[in-house]
């Protein structure tokens, strides 16, 4: 049984991994077509040179790190908050919305903040644009942060805090020398990670984004729609690349020190 | 300057959450009472239409339908995840990077992974160019744009969901009960089926539901991999906002949706308390 078992593992990591890697090496086929005709970096200059790709790229960009900053401060914040004050009404609230925000299905969160903003809208003269994608990603990855930095906290000595205070530090003081310092793995790691799950978004981001904050996602969507080509191939290849990387760099500063 | 307290830590991600999670959950409350505006949008009167609309054959059909694609895939994650879960734990040393390998996927770009399908399974894609230049098939085999191709999208997207708690629950079932059960005779067989499935139990319905919340509100693998031939409660929600221009109406099946997705998750809650948060 046991060599059974490991033949159906084996078979199920090839369907959660071929997939991708099959992509990524036509990422490198010299002809249009599905058949393999050599090798060639082609696609990939073309994607270079393409205006409307790095357009695209430089709004995700701006976007993932402006939501991340925002995300991350306010994040840290609120889980630190959580791990002193652990029950009470503020707590209790905080803690049931950040879990309902995490089972909301995506079209629901877009489609709820898109009727906000055109709410708000009718008393406010703004559009929508990237300051209101920028707004709904800080709130659909602040709950990430949370739980990854709660996590953190959970596994620091309370009587560091409670040492450096009976030492004359003040609450400000304690929290920056001794409980920030060691809750900053865990920090790094959750804003990678919102990182990550910002510059991906498309569902929400295509229902709140205006017409001068196209994202790269909303780009390769409508170029699958049309059918796809090697240059998609190319894009998807170097985004799952940058985004494997940053997903090992969180996961090993959450795991060590 | 003396540290803010606890609420003060508290106070920014609270009105982060009033604002965008909440104000908005209530603007689409009200809407789904308002009627359908002239210009798109909304307008008075108000009125419960959008409700009674839910219960027109064609909506229940989405509803009934969606529910029939998220139980499928949820069966197939399970059958898939079980064995790996299982396989995972008996591992030994590797079983991190076994974990990793499961984990890994899961948070690179849905919407590649959803592309990928896309370029394995079109007409002009992988699997067809290779059945097509092997002799084996004619004509490209229709595999992309059908329901079977949402479901495998959403088994290949969810999968990490089902794992993750069964191998959980796995880890924690107390070794001596499985070698008690080798000890009293039992065949390896008869010791997972009577042993190990019924102790992991909670971590199958834990995986279940986790699996089943984001398949019953699908949007992106219905709408690449079905081609807009699949509509789900999903893509019903995103063309009343968008195409149709009936907010009223897709407030409404959106607030169902919601409905659906909290008492699913009221039915796994008592088993995990602790939580995340």
């Amino acid at each position: 049984m046991k060599r059974a078992l490991s033949l159906y593992a084996a078979a199920v990591y090839l369907f959660l991994h071929l997939p991708l890697a099959v992509l990524a090496v036509f990422s490198f086929n010299s002809s249009r077509f599905t058949v393999w005709e050599g090798f060639s970096l082609r696609w990939y200059e073309a994607l270079f040179r393409d205006p409307h790709l790095a357009e695209a790229a430089l709004n995700s960009l701006i976007i993932a790190f402006t939501a991340t900053a925002a995300a991350t401060v306010i994040g840290t914040l609120c889980a630190y908050g959580l791990w002193k004050q652990k029950t009470g009404i503020l707590p209790g609230f905080i803690k049931s919305s950040l879990y309902l925000s995490l089972v909301t299905p995506e079209i629901v969160m877009g489609v709820s903040l898109l009727a906000f903003y055109q709410w708000v809208f009718r008393f406010l003269d703004v559009q929508l644009g990237m300051h209101t994608v920028v707004l709904a990603h800080v709130m659909f990855s602040i709950a990430y942060l949370v739980v990854v930095a709660l996590a953190r906290l959970r596994t620091l000595d309370p009587s560091l805090e409670e040492a450096a205070l009976d030492l004359g530090a003040t609450e400000w003081v304690a929290f920056r020398k001794v409980t920030l310092p060691q809750l900053m793995p865990g920090v790094a790691a959750a804003a990678l990670l919102a990182f990550t799950i910002s510059i991906d978004d498309y569902v929400i981001t295509s229902l709140v984004a205006g017409v001068d904050s196209e994202t790269l996602p909303m780009v390769i969507y409508a170029m699958a729609r049309r059918g796809g080509s090697p240059l998609v191939n190319a894009v998807s290849t170097l985004i799952v690349v940058i985004l494997g990387v940053m997903i090992v760099a969180s996961e090993r500063l959450q795991g060590h020190s | 300057m003396k540290l803010p307290a606890a609420r003060l830590c508290l106070l920014p991600a609270a009105v982060l959450i009033l604002l965008l999670f909440i104000a908005p959950l209530l603007i689409v409350c009200a809407y789904s009472l308002l009627s359908r505006g002239a210009y798109g949008g909304v307008g008075l009167p108000r009125s419960a239409e959008s409700y009674t609309r839910l219960f027109d054959p064609l909506y229940a059909s989405i509803f009934a339908r969606s529910f029939a694609v998220a139980a499928i895939s949820t069966a197939l994650c399970l059958l898939l995840g079980f064995p790996l879960a299982l396989f995972i734990s008996r591992s030994g040393r590797r079983k991190n990077l076994y974990l990793a390998l499961v984990i890994l996927p899961f948070w690179t770009s849905f919407l590649v992974r959803t592309y990928a399908w896309m370029f394995l399974l079109r007409d002009t894609g992988l699997l067809n160019t290779l059945l097509l230049s092997l002799g084996i098939i004619r004509e490209p085999l229709p595999l992309l744009y059908n329901y079977g191709a949402v479901i495998l999208g959403l088994v290949y997207g969810y999968l990490p969901f089902m794992v993750l708690p069964i191998y959980a629950t796995i880890e924690r079932i107390d070794r001596s009960v499985i070698e008690a059960a080798a000890d009293l005779g039992a065949k390896p067989w008869t010791t997972l089926t009577q042993i190990v499935v019924p102790l992991s139990a909670p971590g199958i319905a834990a995986g279940s539901v986790l699996v089943f919340i984001p398949c019953l509100g699908a949007y992106l693998t219905p709408d690449l991999l079905g081609g807009g031939k699949t509509i789900l409660v999903g893509n019903l929600i995103q063309n009343q906002f968008t195409t149709a221009r009936d907010w009223p109406f897709g407030s409404a099946v959106s607030l169902l949706l919601m409905a659906l997705v909290m008492v699913l998750l009221l039915l796994i809650a008592r088993r995990n308390q602790e939580g995340l948060l």
